[in-house]
């Protein structure tokens, strides 16, 4: 199984003729991705090209690729000025599941886009998010598709390569995923560890989580008490910036130890309150999940 | 990006708020005509982005004109928190009867901005909120209806019981809130807003910082970067669209992406090394971002060693490669340099460096224990 979607979730890309977006759309459509439509205002009317000679139609509006081809997801790769207008675009069709990997989305936008979404019923991924990936269904986002095999480990990454640096040592090792979520690097983001956490729980094929955390905030800390609380199955954690300096961002907008607040240690200790294993080196993870499956 | 005092207190009144007068001087005369003006008794203030002016003395009263000139003598050139004064503020004294606090910020948890408010202000409100938290009010503002009107003179009852004050500091709330929202700030602070023995509410003090991801939009407001207060590394990598931090260590780090950059320095450290820097080239790896991104570090004298580590997803393992080899044909490292490239186009790659001399290896842990090796590090394998 899946979460949030699986192979017939069908997917139209907000921004597919933008560079990004065409080079993503085309990567999405050849791991297996129901891309079924694009929207770029403007340019309606044209079709877009993917890998071995499909074709998908380019709309000019959200609502009239919703329309007509029954979309209830989307994947926004529009630059940040109109990121949070696109969010509310789609969630304004009420498509249900939104994938948005632009960076650099103001915050205050993101306040009314996120509330929008809220009221309409759709669950937002990201932004500055790699998006998610189930291996062997569907591709939403720009998470490489060979690092990735099916398999039982649930994997949760605030962050984009680190994901990929722990997934890859998984693949290796033999441990494949149900689904891998990157939940975006963002201080607000839409779909957070728990929502996650929550997803994978009432999966029946997931039967290990991997949590990769990092300084700034308190979702972590929220998520690792979610887990004592309310799940069985074994998660293993990791949190990166135990070297990070307090009061400097460290690239991720949400990346930042404000005060003593959201610092590594902190969020390492109610990992390890709640039972959470917690690897030192992105390279044990693979290990600690293989020993809590009793590989 | 932080705003001076002086900066915040501008936007302030363009919002129409009742702020103590103050202008800027760049030097000791300036400032002594500035407090005649004033009428000799003024308050001189320490324009830089660091908190805690005041405990390092740069905060000082003046009776006179002549004492405002000493004292804005002895303010600039100072340094606080190793960033030097090149501007004082001068302002009136004010007759100070009650001091509060009103702040706003964008709270991650409720995913909008909230505006906090507390009668016990001119101290740290990080140490109020530890101390007696109860005195600190909190309210959520739905960013679609804006602060209304209810709530501001809701909060300014608990900062004034006198209908009088509490009308001017609701006026003041909503126009900080404005403020807030009409120029992108991710937090704006009044602290202390005084009343005065007259029966004045007004701001004497501000703070702003401006949301970075609003900059692109509010070219005026991008304007107000002080260039005095950011290194000559900082502005280099913000022209060049590179993260980077400066730290203290000798192991230079590039990295593609901001969670393996972090976990990249943990490891450095995990292997009892120290990071020099924590440095994000990005997603798309242009050659020209790696040239800049060595150029940056090479320029740290405590750097005894550059390390790459690359997981190729969009950024392409090739690129990289094409801009390293550039970069060593460019200038002289002088330090060694280390690097591990996984992912995208990694074969084509290490064809590449292969060809001019250069090896890399596929493994983190690998890359980063040779990095700290090189450094000159106890290299300590704690497993």
């Amino acid at each position: 199984m899946s979460i949030f979607v699986d192979e017939t979730t069908r997917v139209i890309v907000q921004g597919i003729t933008g560079r990004d977006g065409s080079f993503h759309t085309r990567q999405m459509m050849a791991y297996g991705t129901q891309v079924v439509a694009g929207v770029t205002p403007g340019k309606g009317g044209r079709s877009f090209d993917g890998p071995d000679g499909t074709a998908v139609p380019v709309f000019d509006t959200v609502a009239d690729a919703v329309a007509e081809t029954g979309a209830n997801a989307s994947v926004v790769y529009v630059p940040p000025a109109f990121a949070a207008g696109a969010i509310m675009e789609a969630a304004d069709s009420e498509v249900a599941f939104i994938v948005c990997v632009t960076e650099g989305v103001p915050v205050l936008d993101m306040t009314r886009a996120h509330a929008l979404a809220r009221d309409r019923g759709s669950r937002v991924l990201g932004p500055n998010c790699p998006g998610i990936i189930c291996p062997g269904r569907t591709n939403l986002g720009i998470i490489p598709g060979r690092i990735v095999t099916p398999g039982p480990v649930g994997l949760i990454s605030r962050s984009g390569t680190l994901t990929y640096e722990a997934v890859h040592h998984l693949t290796r090792d033999g441990l494949g995923q149900t689904a891998c979520v990157g939940i975006g690097g963002d201080p607000l983001v839409g779909t957070s560890f728990t929502d996650c956490l929550a997803a994978f729980a009432a999966d029946s094929d997931t039967e290990a989580v991997v949590m990769i955390g990092e300084i700034g905030g308190t979702a972590e800390q929220e998520a690792a008490d979610w887990v004592g609380a309310n799940l069985d199955i074994p998660v293993v954690g990791f949190i990166a910036g135990r070297t990070a300096p307090p009061g400097t961002r460290m690239g991720h907008a949400g990346a930042i130890i404000s005060g003593s607040s959201g610092t590594a240690a902190e969020k390492t200790r109610a990992f390890e309150d709640n039972g959470i294993k917690v690897a030192k080196r992105p390279v044990e993870i693979s290990a600690l999940v293989a020993a809590a499956l009793g590989r | 990006m932080n705003l001076h005092e002086y900066q915040a207190k501008e936007l302030f009144r363009a919002a129409g708020m009742a702020v103590n007068p103050g202008e800027v001087a760049d030097d000791p005369p300036g400032a002594r005509a500035l407090a005649e003006r004033y009428g000799g008794r003024v308050v001189v203030k320490a324009q830089v982005h660091s908190g805690g002016r005041g405990k390092a003395g740069g905060v000082r009263l003046a009776t006179t004109a002549a004492e405002a000139e000493q004292h804005a003598a002895a303010i600039l050139g100072m340094e606080i928190r190793g960033l030097a004064v090149e501007r004082v503020l001068v302002s009136p004294t004010e007759d100070i009867a009650t001091e509060a606090y009103v702040g706003v910020l964008v709270d991650r948890e409720a995913q909008c901005p909230v505006i906090m408010v507390s009668a016990e202000g001119g101290v740290d409100i990080e140490e109020v909120a530890a101390t007696n938290p109860e005195a600190i009010h909190r309210l959520p503002v739905d960013p679609r209806y804006g602060l209304m009107p209810h709530q501001a003179w809701t909060l300014a009852t608990r900062l004034h019981g006198d209908t009088g004050l509490a009308r001017q500091a609701a006026r003041i709330i909503s126009q900080l809130y404005d403020a807030f929202v009409g120029n992108g700030a991710s937090m704006a602070e009044i602290n202390p807003l005084i009343s005065t023995a007259a029966g004045e509410v007004k701001a004497i003090d501000a703070k702003v910082s401006i949301d970075d991801n609003e900059l692109f939009r509010r070219p005026a407001i991008a304007g107000m970067r002080d260039p005095a207060s950011e290194s000559a590394a900082d502005a280099k990598a913000r022209a060049a669209g590179l993260s980077f931090v400066k730290l203290e260590g000798s192991v230079g780090c590039c990295v593609n992406g901001a969670g393996l950059a972090m976990a990249t320095m943990d490891l450095v450290k995990y292997y009892g090394g120290e990071p020099a820097n924590f440095l994000d080239i990005g997603g798309s790896s242009n050659p020209d971002k790696v040239v800049a991104a060595l150029e940056i570090i090479t320029a740290d004298p405590g750097v005894k060693v550059i390390l790459f580590n690359i997981f190729g997803g969009i950024t392409r393992c090739d690129d990289v490669a094409r801009g390293i080899l550039e970069a060593v044909e460019r200038m002289d490292m002088g330090v060694p340099l280390v690097i591990r490239l996984t992912g995208t186009n990694e074969e084509l790659a290490r064809e590449m460096l292969a060809d001019a001399g250069m090896a890399a290896v596929t493994s983190m842990d690998d890359v980063v224990r040779e990095a700290v090796r090189l450094a000159g590090g106890d290299h300590v394998d704690l497993r």
